[in-house]
């Protein structure tokens, strides 16, 4: 039975062509670049339509095809060793007693802030050819497997962490103390309350460690030496060979482990019911000696190794001649001596970053609204869900790659975007949107939904209410993905490598390229400085969130 | 005059019918409640009204103009939310004046509408707080002031007073009626509490399973339940099983009693027979009163105000009832738990539904 079709006032027409507006931006700087890749694999090197012949070529080619179990096994091991690692430490961040918990949380957040090439530099500085510990690795060499797992591990601890804390910190307190009362023992208690609590959190630290590990970039290309993976191998392709179909076919490779990542995790996400009931009581651990000194003990291990590699990198960008003079200089940071942008190449990602971080922020807030808010229109209403949700399932040197082959089109109007700084905004605000669809959504939801039913009842129009009311209120939200796309912009890697020109280059290529010509002390000097900036950045947020929001969001306080 | 005239208004969720067939007049200046239990569809319909919620058939007229298609926006309503839905980073001055700003009135004119519409919710120095800094039923009065600032010619409330204490919700309804027979404006209050309705309406609309049971004034509602869902969920009632033996008499466990005239009834049919526990009679009852009973107190339970007393008649235990007795009338005949006392059901008194 079709309801009454109810007519449609000004607001709806407005919310809908912007609906629209938003599904064909989508489309054309996500889907139509996905759509581009996965037709060029069906190409010759002369864009000729040959069927599979790509897809039976790789997979008869042992070399490509071990590049394949080679990321696999890479992604699995460095999987099994972070999760139980980010458990023990969200662990103590959320169910015991820490001093200083402050510090620690920081510590483990710091690889966040980093290109991921910089964990391979510093491991170079300490066990490359020429490092301090070659030694302990007894004729052993760090490049290739080792050293991308070690270095994964430092990359992706904070992602893993982030989820699990938030995992470990929606726990019932009356759930343990109902445990408590029935004499259950402390290991009962943990594997039947506390593992249970969390496991959709570790299912989704594992998935998320899993597909950061098979699509980045910057560590294998850094530390991997002869042992290749798919990412290199994308890149090898289509730098180095300039085969665009075998670039595309291994893209689609790439993505498959991805993706499918992607759909487990919605799968069991779906499952999970909210554990935390309005009514919940929040657990607040309580001090116990042993237990806290243990874990203390554990975060600091970790947090050691953290600031060592950290560390690492930035005593060796200080160095003047690594091994040979130790004394400090600041001549690698000059960095018109390693590379023809000089300094330019980081201004140009800070300039790339404050536009991603100021366009796709307007983007991706008005977007969740438009979505959220539109009255009917399911239809193109779920295209833009889809649309919104694909980016987190595609890898980003994927997504560059797709972006060759569709702006780069012969006949495309949109090719004069090709070698821009706009390019790579476009790029960048498209390979993160889904999580600031997702936050925008979740500060959105949790507004009272008929402030829009008020306002069609006092005939104010709805973008009114929007600037005045819902914007103001989730401005925290707000300022939240812009700093994480401010961050993300800065430290990518994988989806840009593809897409700059001599004059857009940004300083996380810039420091492949330095590394690829053999000056590591550079490279780190680069990534040194991408990490200082947005880590600055972000302790401005946590600032301004503390200080500023405070005042000017005076109608908070009760 | 009829203000608002629902037709034939239904409403589907999927396979649920959410709302069946509603019909329902409404006269301009009236105050409608929406009564009934939770689920029965009082929100759906409230908000197919207002044409947030549009309805799947049926049409809705206001004021003689055909509404049913025209979006929330092009009709003529103020509405409050149990949630009250004050914008919290505006102060209470703004919220109120949120719908007269983009009217492109002067500024002089909204701040002197605002200070006025504060004043008649008794707010007069709220202007400048957050809502967050208000209590709650002082948000509520906030949120009323801003659905009145426009003077919509229908006023629509859900639950508005739901979220309050008693005390404060004892008060407000006070005041809301009052401010409401003041500006003579047409409102329809959503509610589940039979006592807000039967103190504030004009009218009730009783609602149960997406369908109207009755419509008609408290007392027509609580003196004549035209159904035993509507004798149930609005007040106390006794419900004794019974068959009926004539039009006018009951039998109930082998004891006829007196009732009105029925007529949509047929004879030999179980029926329930139905009387108010405050309807129970137990002083001045001359010789010859219809339907006496000795009962004995089996139960006294101390209400407050009153007792509310069990009482099982002595001919048959079969029949049990509660009543309830004045202080005054305990203290008069010494009434306490296993008493035998001699008691009427006025004939007047008495409902009969189909059991
Ligand atoms: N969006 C929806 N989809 C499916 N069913 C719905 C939806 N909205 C309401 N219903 C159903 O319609 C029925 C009537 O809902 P409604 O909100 O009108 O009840 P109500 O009388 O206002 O109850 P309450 O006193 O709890 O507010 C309920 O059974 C509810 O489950
Ligand atoms: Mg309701």
């Amino acid at each position: 039975m079709p309801s009454t079709k109810v007519g449609l006032s000004r607001d709806d027409l407005i919310m809908r062509g912007g609906v629209v507006l938003l599904a064909a931006l989508l489309l054309v700087i996500v889907g139509l670049p996905l759509w581009a890749l996965l037709a060029k694999g069906f190409e010759d090197r002369d864009g000729k339509f040959v069927g599979l012949a790509n897809y039976v070529s790789y997979f008869s080619t042992p070399a490509l095809f071990n590049s394949a179990l080679n990321s696999l096994h890479v992604a699995a091991v460095s999987t099994v060793i972070v999760v139980p690692l980010a458990f023990l430490y969200a662990y103590a961040l959320t169910r015991t007693v820490l001093p200083m918990r402050w510090l620690f949380q920081g510590i483990a957040l710091i690889p966040i802030f980093a290109p991921s090439l910089l964990p391979g530099l510093a491991l170079i500085y300490l066990f490359g050819t020429q490092g301090f510990f070659k030694a302990l690795l007894g004729g052993g060499s760090i490049y290739g497997f080792d050293g991308i797992v070690i270095a994964q591990v430092f990359y992706c601890f904070p992602h893993a962490t982030l989820i699990l804390v938030t995992a470990l910190a929606t726990a019932d307190a009356r759930l343990y103390e109902a445990a408590d009362a029935l004499g259950a023992s402390k290991l009962r208690v943990f594997f039947t309350v506390t593992l249970p609590g969390a496991k959709y959190g570790l299912i989704s630290a594992a998935l998320v460690v899993f597909t950061l590990v098979i699509t980045d970039f910057g560590i294998a290309k850094v530390i991997g030496g002869n042992f290749n993976v798919l990412a290199t191998d994308v890149y090898k392709q289509v730098i180095g060979q300039q085969n665009f179909s075998m670039g595309a076919v291994v893209g689609m490779v790439l993505l498959a482990p991805a993706a499918l990542a992607f759909v487990v995790d919605r799968l069991v996400q779906r499952k999970q019911v909210a554990l935390l009931t309005a009514r919940a009581v929040p657990l607040v651990p309580k001090p116990k000696p042993g237990r806290d000194f243990v874990f203390t003990l554990i975060c600091t291990l970790v947090s050691i190794g953290i600031l060592a590699i950290l560390g690492m990198a930035i005593w060796g960008s200080l160095i003047k001649y690594w091994p040979y003079n130790l004394s400090l200089t600041l001549d690698n940071y000059d960095f018109a001596k390693f590379d023809a942008n000089g300094w330019d190449s980081y201004w140009n990602s800070v300039e790339m970053a404050v536009g991603a971080a100021l366009f796709g922020t307007a983007l991706m807030f008005t977007g969740a609204w438009l979505t959220e808010k539109t009255r009917g229109f399911h239809v193109v209403r779920g295209v833009v869900q889809l649309l919104a949700f694909l980016p987190m399932a595609v890898p980003g040197l994927v997504l560059g790659l797709g972006y060759i082959f569709f702006f780069n089109a012969p006949g495309n109007p949109l090719g004069f975007l090709y070698a821009t700084m706009g390019i790579l905004v476009v790029n960048t605000v498209a390979h993160f949107y889904t999580v600031g669809h997702l936050t925008a959504t979740t500060a959105l939801k949790q507004i009272d939904p008929e402030f829009e039913s008020v306002s069609a009842s006092l005939k104010v129009p709805i973008w009114r209410t929007f600037s005045r009311v819902t914007a103001p209120i989730c401005l925290p939200s707000i300022l939240d993905i812009a700093i994480y796309l401010f961050v993300n912009a800065m430290t990518t890697v994988s989806s840009v490598i593809f897409l700059y020109s001599p004059d857009t280059k940004l300083a996380s290529v810039a420091a492949v390229n330095i590394e690829e010509a053999g000056t590591t002390a550079a490279a780190a000097a680069l990534c040194v400085v991408i990490v200082l900036t947005s880590a600055a950045v972000k302790i401005v947020h946590l600032l301004a969130d503390r200080f500023l929001l405070d005042r000017l969001q005076a109608w908070r306080r009760r | 005059m009829t203000y608002l005239e629902v037709r034939s208004l239904s409403k589907r969720y999927g396979d649920f019918t959410a709302l069946g067939d509603i019909t329902l007049d409404i006269a301009e200046g009236e105050f409608v409640c929406f009564l009934g239990p939770s689920g029965c569809g009082k929100t759906t319909l409230l908000r197919a009204i207002a044409g947030l919620d549009p309805q799947s058939s049926g049409t809705i007229r206001q004021k003689g103009r055909d509404v049913s298609a025209l979006p929330p926006a092009k009709r003529d309503f103020g509405i409050v939310f149990q949630s009250y839905a004050l914008f919290p980073n505006l102060t209470v001055a703004d919220n109120v004046g949120y719908g007269l700003v983009s009217r492109r009135e002067k500024r002089a004119a909204i701040a002197a509408r605002v200070v006025e519409l504060l004043a008649m919710v008794g707010l007069p120095d709220a202007g400048p707080k957050y809502p967050a800094q208000l209590s709650g039923g002082q948000q509520q009065r906030v949120a009323l002031a801003r659905a009145l600032a426009t003077s919509p010619g229908l006023l629509l409330l859900d639950e508005p007073l739901s979220a309050l204490d008693a005390r404060v919700r004892l008060r407000l309804r006070h005041e809301i009626k009052a401010l409401q027979r003041r500006l003579g404006v047409t409102t329809i209050m959503v509610t589940h509490d039979q006592e807000e309705a039967l103190t504030m309406a004009d009218r009730i609309v009783v609602m149960n399973h997406g369908a109207i049971e009755q419509v008609g004034t408290p007392q027509e509602i609580y003196r004549r339940p035209a159904s035993a869902f509507v004798a149930d969920f609005v007040g106390s009632m006794n419900f004794l099983q019974g068959t009926l033996m004539a039009p006018d008499k009951v039998q109930v466990a082998g004891v006829d009693l007196a009732c009105p005239g029925q007529d949509g009834l047929t004879l030999g049919q179980k029926v329930n027979l139905c009387i108010r526990p405050e309807d129970v009679r137990v002083r001045d009852l001359p010789q010859g009163t219809a339907n006496r009973l000795t009962v004995e107190v089996t139960e006294l339970d101390f209400v407050g105000a009153f007792c509310r007393a069990t009482l099982k008649a002595r001919a048959t235990t079969d029949v049990a009832m509660t009543a309830d007795f004045s202080s005054n009338l305990i203290r008069d005949l010494g009434v306490e738990r296993g008493t035998q006392l001699d008691v009427a059901l006025p004939p007047d008194r008495l409902r009969v539904f189909a059991a």
